[in-house]
């Protein structure tokens, strides 16, 4: 029965699949299905396997529920078109009797997006070091957008865009994917109707289901992102019913503004000036990679009329140094600029260090850019305060001691380097055995830092979880 | 809706009469398709469910009515149809379809055959926020001897000077040698801002552009601008570096200094997107520069941004040129092995009348409903549909279009031959251009290495040479 099973899905499949895609036309007036054909067509065979599986298996159980007789049909999501009674009378319903019965039946109660729609997959590249194989390594020369429509009707354009400025990089730091994320979740909701039949509340948060998966196809989502997406979709399940949709929008703006403006910006001028009160005259900060509040907070004090110099450190393969350098000297303060080999060399003249994060996790551990960790570890070998600034919005419930648990893997093709006209690792896929790895992220212990300054003041590293529960029981 | 896909097919084929003084360019058959199907082609299998095709009343007649020039597009195609008097340019036409124009629009060519990855263009276009992105190729030498030229032609083509910033993507410069009097000046802004640059000579314009919806509402708004290769895009490569004027700061009328000849600020053509101040905002968090050396931010401040993609690999012709088409016409056979999707190069409604096999390579496309007498032999050709072929013809090299007959014993080499020609009994051509309906004499003999033998309507039948 399972082969026949498989045959037919084949066969019938296409068929089904036009006899739905009018009927999607008819109701809707969207152009939904025929993109849904294209892309569930385009996409990687798994996926096409896998629906067939997941059919073949839910034929099994409505003829094994067919045999026990009928009771009420577990309508999942949308209403069935046909009355399950039909299946019924006396005989024994197999496969071979009503194939059409049976997927016409399956098609109703799956919901359309599991069945047609999968978000496609990429692929992984090259030799994954072992430590690292349960993580997924992408190539960036191989985008997403390859295996999608070019007129993206599934995905809003503003997704679209948004994945490919993160997977090429445009788009970096936890605060900017954040932004930019709020931003294009302003764009979806601003174009979003709500079809007849269904509540905005509901539909939407089902809406912007793909497009979270979309994204984080594209790039991992951080600590921040998912924090952000969790209030949104607090803030669409609580739209009263009786809203209309206009009302419902402007709301839902309204929201996603408030929040950009309360944890980011105004959080951003409060941990300035906590900070400043840190920064004394004659200091000498260190500050490694690009972090934008941290870059602010130096912005502030040197505008507040501080008088301080800063060591930038930087590491490869990013070199996101070089851009916190030009942000801080055209601002006009004086800085030296290393690299995190030369870090123990530099120290002995640093008064205080600076280090911006990604997350942080709920027993104290701070997540960020890779190197950190090696930073705060020489600068307590000094005896130099390391002070970690941090927004509210990126506290994370999550909890690692190790860098290997959970972790980024960036492009490996990032690491080679093209010196005099010679690329001396131009052909590493070809050596056995050999893996590039390019880390993102890292975390560091507690006990080398000294204090995190949020916006809600200055609280030890080992607060964090207390500052999360009080934030739970505000959501509540 | 993200992209609108507008197809022009209204051009002249100015530069290879010889073929469309009877039918218009954009039913001229390319391996048996009508040069319309390719774009149309790449647009379909790309995902676009509609496209906008500006078009003669000719052509429309002929996609409609002709049975020879089928297009199976399933896609929706709205025709425009506009006059023939050939004063619309490309930019004009833009500006007649403006009230359908509803999101940022992808114009393609009729005449452009490619099997590039559209997505590189379209992912310049998203993802730097672009307000145009282009396509060129590097151009191929055509090697195929064109039928009515003395040897090698080198035409006296203009050349274009195409200038990209270091990662090959930023388009900073576009001149034709014809707008340049005196050499290429380059301005000092440009330097300033990207001192490396690479000037190209050596592409072909695909002319498919991803053109914000701005623009489109400029042109409307500017009629001056008629052509989009010519005008327009230079125009905006120029505009990304000129001085933009903030409105605050300049309310008087004193904005001459910086528009000379333009009379536009940069600002009108960049519209700002919404919530403009959220992704400022967003850019400035963000640890990214496209460049680097300098004390500016990413793209220098600039809002208006032209990208292009080069490919180095891959077709990409253009068929305005008689010589572009014959190798057009070549290469298509070769597109057609990569492609797994259909297409029969011997097509399964082809009779053959054979006591002994005819002679086909691999290469040939022979089209539907045709007749091949036996002991024929046909190398690296196009035949079209409906034609018949009797015994002991040798057929090398050419391009023979629909209904076509030719009679026993000829040898055809290196030739086009257009529709409903008729090859007489034992004639001879080689590096021939027989136009429409024209008859060629039995034991005609033809050469085309010292003169040029082309045959038009009005001409004379051909004897002995």
């Amino acid at each position: 029965m399972q082969i026949e099973g498989k045959e037919l899905t084949k066969e019938e499949k296409q068929r089904l699949r036009k006899e739905k895609k009018q009927q999607k036309k008819g109701k809707e007036k969207k152009d939904a299905s025929l993109p849904q054909v294209s892309v569930a067509e385009t996409a990687a065979p798994a996926s096409q396997l896998k629906a067939e599986r997941r059919a073949r298996q839910e034929a099994e159980r409505t003829s094994k529920q067919s045999k026990k007789g009928d009771t009420g049909q577990p309508a999942t999501t949308s209403k069935p078109k046909i009355p399950p009674n039909e299946l019924q009378p006396g005989t024994q319903n197999t496969w071979s009797d009503h194939p059409h019965h049976m997927l016409y039946l399956i098609k109703q109660w799956l919901s359309p997006e599991i069945f047609f729609f999968q978000i496609p997959r990429r692929l992984d590249y090259g030799y994954k070091v072992s430590l690292f194989s349960h993580l997924l390594q992408y190539s960036r020369k191989a985008p997403l957008t390859q295996q999608l429509s070019i007129p993206s009707a599934v995905i809003h354009p503003a997704i679209v865009r948004l994945g490919l400025q993160y997977s090429q990089g445009i788009v970096a730091g936890s605060n900017a994917r954040s932004i930019a994320l709020l931003h294009a979740f302003k764009q979806v909701i601003s174009d979003y109707t709500t079809p007849s039949n269904e509540e905005l509340s509901r539909d939407l948060v089902n809406k912007l289901k793909p497009y979270i998966s979309f994204l984080n196809q594209c790039r991992p989502l951080s600590a921040s992102m998912g924090n952000a997406i969790k209030y949104i979709k607090k803030e669409i399940s609580n739209i009263p019913s009786q809203f209309k949709e206009d009302d419902a929008k402007k709301k839902l703006l309204n929201c996603i503004e408030c929040f950009i403006e309360e944890k980011i910006v105004l959080a951003a001028k409060a941990i300035a000036k906590s900070s400043i009160e840190k920064i004394n005259d004659g200091d000498v900060i260190l500050v490694y990679g690009c972090s934008s509040l941290v870059n602010h907070i130096l912005c502030e004090a040197f505008e507040k009329g501080r008088k301080f110099r800063v060591i930038v450190v930087d590491s490869r393969p990013r070199l996101e140094g070089r851009e916190a350098l030009r942000r801080l000297v055209q601002k006009g303060i004086s800085c030296t600029y290393v690299l995190i080999s030369a870090v123990s060399y530099i120290l002995p003249e640093v008064s205080k260090v600076f280090l911006g994060a990604h997350a942080l996790l709920a027993n104290g551990y701070v997540m960020s850019r890779v190197g950190t960790s090696q930073i705060a570890l020489v600068a307590k070998a000094f005896n130099v305060p390391v002070l970690v600034c941090c927004e509210t919005y990126k506290f994370c419930e999550r909890v690692q001691t190790d860098s290997f648990v959970s972790n980024e893997l960036d492009d490996p093709d990032d690491l080679i380097v093209t010196r005099k006209g010679e690329t001396q690792l131009k052909d590493w896929q070809q050596v056995p055995r050999l893996g590039l790895l390019n880390l993102v992220y890292d975390v560091t212990p507690p006990d080398f830092v000294d204090l995190v300054i949020t916006d809600l003041g200055m609280i030890p590293c080992t607060s964090v979880p207390v500052v999360l529960r009080v934030k739970n029981v505000d959501l509540l | 809706m993200e992209l609108q896909a507008v197809l022009m097919a209204a051009g002249g084929g100015s530069r290879m009469t010889d073929l469309t003084y009877n039918t218009p360019k954009p039913m001229l058959p390319v391996g048996n398709k009508p040069l319309m199907w390719y774009p149309l082609n790449l647009l379909e299998r790309v995902g676009f469910e509609e496209v906008i095709v500006i078009t003669t009343r000719e052509v429309h007649k002929m996609m409609s009515t002709d049975p020879k020039t089928k297009l199976d597009i399933k896609m929706k195609l709205d025709v425009v149809c506009i006059q023939e008097d050939g004063d619309m340019g490309t930019a004009d036409a833009l500006r007649h379809i403006h009230q359908k124009v509803k999101t940022d629009i992808l114009v393609v060519s009729c005449d452009l055959i490619t099997d590039v990855a559209l997505h590189e263009v379209v992912d310049l276009f998203r993802a730097h926020n672009a307000t145009v992105a282009m396509l060129m190729s590097k151009a191929h030498e055509f090697t195929e001897t064109v039928p009515g030229q003395k040897g090698k032609k080198k035409t006296a083509e203009q050349r274009d000077f195409v200038g990209v910033d270091q990662s090959g993507k930023r388009l900073l410069f576009m001149a034709n040698e014809a707008d340049l009097e005196d050499g290429l000046i380059v301005r000092r802004s440009i330097i300033r801002k990207h001192p490396r640059m690479h000037i190209k000579t050596g592409l072909v314009d695909a002319h498919l552009y991803c053109l914000k919806k701005a623009v489109v509402d400029f042109l409307a708004e500017n009629k001056s601008i008629s052509s989009i290769r010519g005008e327009l895009v230079p125009f905006l490569v120029r505009k990304q570096f000129s001085k933009m004027t903030s409105g605050q700061k300049r309310m008087d009328d004193t904005e001459t200094v910086d528009q000379k000849n333009d009379g536009l600020t940069n600002d009108d053509l960049f519209f700002p997107s919404r919530d403009e101040a959220l992704l400022q905002l967003a850019q400035e968090r963000s640890c990214w520069n496209d460049h680097r050396g300098d004390m500016s931010e990413a793209y220098h401040g600039g809002k208006l941004r032209c990208y292009v993609h080069i490919m180095d690999q891959g077709l990409c012709y253009r068929v305005n040129t008689l010589s572009a088409y014959i190798e057009a016409n070549r290469m298509v056979s070769h597109m057609w092995f990569c492609h797994r999707s259909a297409h029969f190069v011997v097509h399964p409604l082809l009779m053959l009348h054979f006591v002994f096999h005819p002679q086909m390579g691999s290469d040939s496309m022979i089209g539907a409903g045709c007749h091949v007498a036996d002991k024929t032999s046909i190398k690296r050709s196009t035949i079209g549909i409906s034609t018949t072929v009797k015994e002991k013809v040798k057929v090398t090299n050419s391009i023979i279009m629909h209904g076509v007959t030719i009679e026993e014993g000829c040898n055809i080499q290196g030739s086009v031959i257009c529709s409903n020609a008729v090859i007489g009994r034992g004639a001879d051509l080689k590096y021939c251009l027989v136009g429409n309906g024209q008859r060629i004499e039995p034991e005609g003999d033809t050469y085309s290495n010292t003169k040029k033998s082309i045959l038009l309507e009005v001409s004379v039948t051909f004897g002995l040479v």
